[in-house]
């Protein structure tokens, strides 16, 4: 299973902040998990968003980043905190 | 000799300061930066604003990035705090201090520290004006700021 996570607009639009996303092996990578979800269309094109951000376990990382069973994932707009 | 909070209370930029600065006696720079709600952005008058963030990754970068500073530069001490929730109009959002011997290092890594929490910290704000809430959208320029570290790595040893 894969947790993934939705925060600030995303969050928003998406009108959820989590969703359990059963794992595959055909998931590699963060970018088949974010085309899997935008593919859903509607409200999920947010996703297709250029500012999008991710992270995996809770670290910053580009979305060619391998993923595994078990991994927590978020999709995020770009940040602006300071 | 990092500290990072993330916290919903506000804070003293004046105490933070002098605490920044306390106990060290090899100390010759501290250099502070701090960040406040202003009332006015991208021609909307602001009433407040919301920070949300992402518990436990947040700390985690902040963590990193004062990491990173104290890998390029010589330094005494970094403090981070960075407010989340609701803040009203000129109250501090954000403050970094960082000590060094010399006042080169300390200018550096203070300025390195907010561009990469700027464009790395999973950080959203979120205004409340007259016309509603919006989203702060992100800015070019904060990119470009932070672009410019990763290709001018200052070594340790210039500032030594």
């Amino acid at each position: 299973m894969l947790k993934v996570l939705f925060f600030a607009r995303y969050r928003e639009t998406l009108g959820t902040e989590q969703l359990d996303l059963p794992y595959h092996p055909d998931l590699t990578h963060l970018e088949e998990v974010r085309k899997t979800l935008a593919k859903q269309g509607g409200k999920w094109q947010v996703l297709n968003d250029t500012g999008l951000m991710c992270a995996r376990n809770q670290e910053l990382v580009e979305l060619h980043t391998p993923i595994q069973d078990g991994d927590e994932l978020a999709f995020f707009p770009t940040v602006t905190g300071g | 000799m990092i500290s990072i909070k993330v916290q919903t209370a506000p804070f003293n930029v004046g105490i933070e300061t002098q605490l920044a600065h306390q106990n060290n006696l090899s100390a010759g720079a501290l250099v502070c930066f701090s960040g406040f709600v202003r009332d006015f952005n991208d021609g909307r008058n602001v009433r407040s604003l919301h920070l949300e963030h992402f518990p436990g990754m947040t700390e985690k970068s902040l963590q990193k990035i004062a990491e990173e500073a104290c890998a390029r530069w010589p330094l005494l001490k970094v403090n981070i705090i960075h407010r989340v929730g609701t803040l009203n109009l000129g109250e501090p959002i954000v403050f970094v201090a960082t000590l060094s011997a010399h006042r080169d290092a300390a200018f550096h890594a203070c300025a390195f520290i907010m561009d990469y929490l700027k464009t790395r910290a999973p950080f959203w704000k979120k205004e409340q004006s007259a016309q509603g809430s919006v989203w702060v959208e992100s800015k070019d320029s904060d990119q470009y700021a932070a672009k410019k570290w990763q290709e001018s790595r200052t070594q340790k040893e210039n500032f030594e």
